[in-house]
């Protein structure tokens, strides 16, 4: 098993001067970068392989079809799904909870039933049901969130918890304020009400084991750019059960098993959730990332991202006038924070001056910063190649910029 | 260590972000508007006092990153005793100025310290908004403008 210190000649993109200093990447939340084997998979695809996928007759044809469902059973793998066909390829988290609202949600929902979310969601886990509940009817209700130090309040779930609540969808690990919320327990909780779950995996897949039976999850939803695959391909765990009552979403090629001129009739799970020429490219470049992820270990990267924040926040929390965002223990890989009297964006434009990627706005939760009082934050995620010595870097370059705006 | 900074912030400008001048309503203004980027968080309020068709006070209060600040306030600074007439061709050299760098004929004061904003694409808009502000002021447009949605 490799060590984190020689996994960095595997990214070369990390290998870079910005702005005259080594590039220190702490957007990692926002998307991670690519190593070597999974720019080589999409090369290789491309220069041997590239075909259309499914009913090909020719050799390349077979070819990509094969490692294209190929990286479907990985993917069924990687989330201890029972079976490849529980694993629908979407773009991304965003189209996948879309795919959900528009075929699942439309299908069950009715006035007067309830959406539950929780109030730290993105907002692509928020404004789907939105639309949905404006289509349908059905009204939101949100599991509060406590304050700056942003943990679930699960102790009001028994009054939210009704029997109208049809669905309850939720992230695992906060994007902006690196909460990792108690999934199992949730799912357990909203299945004794028959509600179904939807989990947001975006900040998790890549970093922690998810294994969607220990969960007890019904959907669960990630974006392959996060961890390590390529921009574009994503996917959407669905229990079986559930898929195969599903209508499609976009009709066309590859969803149907037969056309006539007035009616048509769908493909199996899950291809009749996948409407014309697919990311077969994605998919195999994915198939990559997961390989190797799970060669490093999910388990040792948690630790990794986890000893990094664990850091980050320490070292922040004796900066004067610093506020910091989420729970000061047990947090994912990223520190939310704002420095008095000086903005976000100043924070980030000087940060970038010196080669460090920091991210600063509202993170797609408005309603959070709203809520928090805040118009943004400024934010450092790491991922297993980032090292302690950055850190160290970013925590000193902070005190610089507090001298700098005379803080 | 800061000596790239300075094309931004320039000592000018870190001055008047920290000691916003003309920061505060002004009672009955004659024109009032609103700049508001809602993703990045800027608020600005700018008031007006007009005698005739000159500008004799102008004042500003709100939120926002270093940038806008200071630009709000060195706009009022520089608007004071102006014709409504002036504050057009101004903005358009400001504008031309934050989005290519050059400054043009005739001398800007002070204004100037907003050249280097040109090399920082995602901050062009702090430094205009206050002037869209001011142009919407000029022409009495009620509505608060934003310098997120279009190009700045």
């Amino acid at each position: 098993m490799p060590s984190f210190d020689q996994i960095r000649s595997d990214f070369p993109i990390l290998d870079q001067q910005v702005n005259g200093r080594p590039l220190i990447y702490f957007d990692n939340a926002a998307t991670s970068q690519k190593p070597l084997a999974v720019i080589e998979a999409l090369d290789a695809y491309y220069r041997r392989d590239n075909a259309n996928v499914h009913r090909g007759i020719h050799e390349l044809s077979n070819r990509a079809t094969q490692a294209y469902e190929g990286a479907r059973a990985r993917a069924a793998r990687f989330l201890n799904a029972r079976a490849p066909e529980e694993i629908v390829w979407t773009r991304g988290t965003t189209e996948a909870i879309n795919l959900v609202a528009n075929t699942w949600g439309m299908a069950n929902l009715k006035p007067g039933d309830r959406i539950l979310l929780t109030e730290m969601e993105h907002h692509s886990n928020l404004v789907p049901w939105q639309m949905l509940a404006q289509h349908t009817g059905a009204k939101l209700a949100f599991l509060p969130v406590t304050g700056d130090e942003g943990l679930l309040d699960v102790g009001q779930l028994d009054e939210l918890l009704t029997p109208a609540v049809k669905l309850f969808a939720f992230t695992h690990v906060s994007n902006t304020l690196g909460t990792v919320n108690p999934v199992a327990e949730l799912c357990q909780r909203a299945r004794a009400v028959g509600a179904v779950t939807l989990v947001d995996a975006a900040q998790s897949a890549g970093h922690l084991t998810v294994d969607v039976q220990a969960l007890g999850c019904d959907f669960l939803v990630f974006s392959g750019h996060k961890i390590c695959g390529p921009t574009g391909i994503g996917v959407l765990y669905g229990r079986c059960e559930l898929l195969e009552t599903m209508p499609p979403w976009q009709g066309g090629g590859d969803m149907i098993s037969s056309v006539d001129y007035y009616e048509s009739r769908w493909n199996t799970v899950p291809h009749k959730f996948e409407a014309g020429t697919p990311d077969i490219a994605g998919a195999i470049g994915l198939h990559a990332a997961m390989d190797y992820l799970d060669r490093l270990g999910r388990d040792r990267i948690f630790a990794h991202d986890q000893e990094l924040a664990r850091l980050a926040y320490e070292e922040l929390s004796r900066l004067k006038g610093i506020r910091l965002f989420g729970p000061k223990t047990g947090r994912g890989g990223l520190v939310s924070f704002l420095l008095e009297d000086v903005h976000a964006h100043d924070i980030v434009t000087v940060a970038d001056q010196f080669g460090l990627a920091l991210r600063g706005g509202h993170h797609c939760n408005q309603p959070l910063m709203k809520k928090l009082g805040v118009v943004s934050t400024a934010r450092a995620s790491f991922y297993f190649y980032n090292t302690t010595a950055e850190v160290t870097r970013f925590i000193e370059l902070m005190r610089e910029i507090q001298k700098f705006f005379g803080v | 260590m800061f000596d790239e900074l300075s094309d931004l912030y320039q000592q000018v400008i870190l001055d008047h972000s920290k000691s916003p001048r003309n920061f505060r309503p002004l009672e009955q203004p004659s024109r009032t508007a609103q700049g508001h980027n809602p993703l990045c968080g800027d608020n600005i309020t700018l008031y007006v006092r007009l005698e005739g068709d000159v500008i004799s006070d102008i004042t500003f209060q709100g939120s926002g990153c270093a940038i806008s600040r200071a630009s709000a306030s060195l706009l009022t600074e520089s608007l004071k005793g102006r014709r409504l007439a002036e504050v057009k061709p101004l903005f358009d050299r400001i504008h031309e100025m934050v989005t290519t760098g050059q400054v043009g004929d005739g001398d800007l004061g002070k204004l100037a310290v907003f050249a280097g904003v040109h090399k920082f694409p995602a901050r062009v808009k702090c430094a205009i908004l206050p002037w869209h502000a001011a142009l919407a002021a000029v022409e009495g447009k009620g509505a608060p403008v934003s310098t997120e949605t279009v190009n700045p």
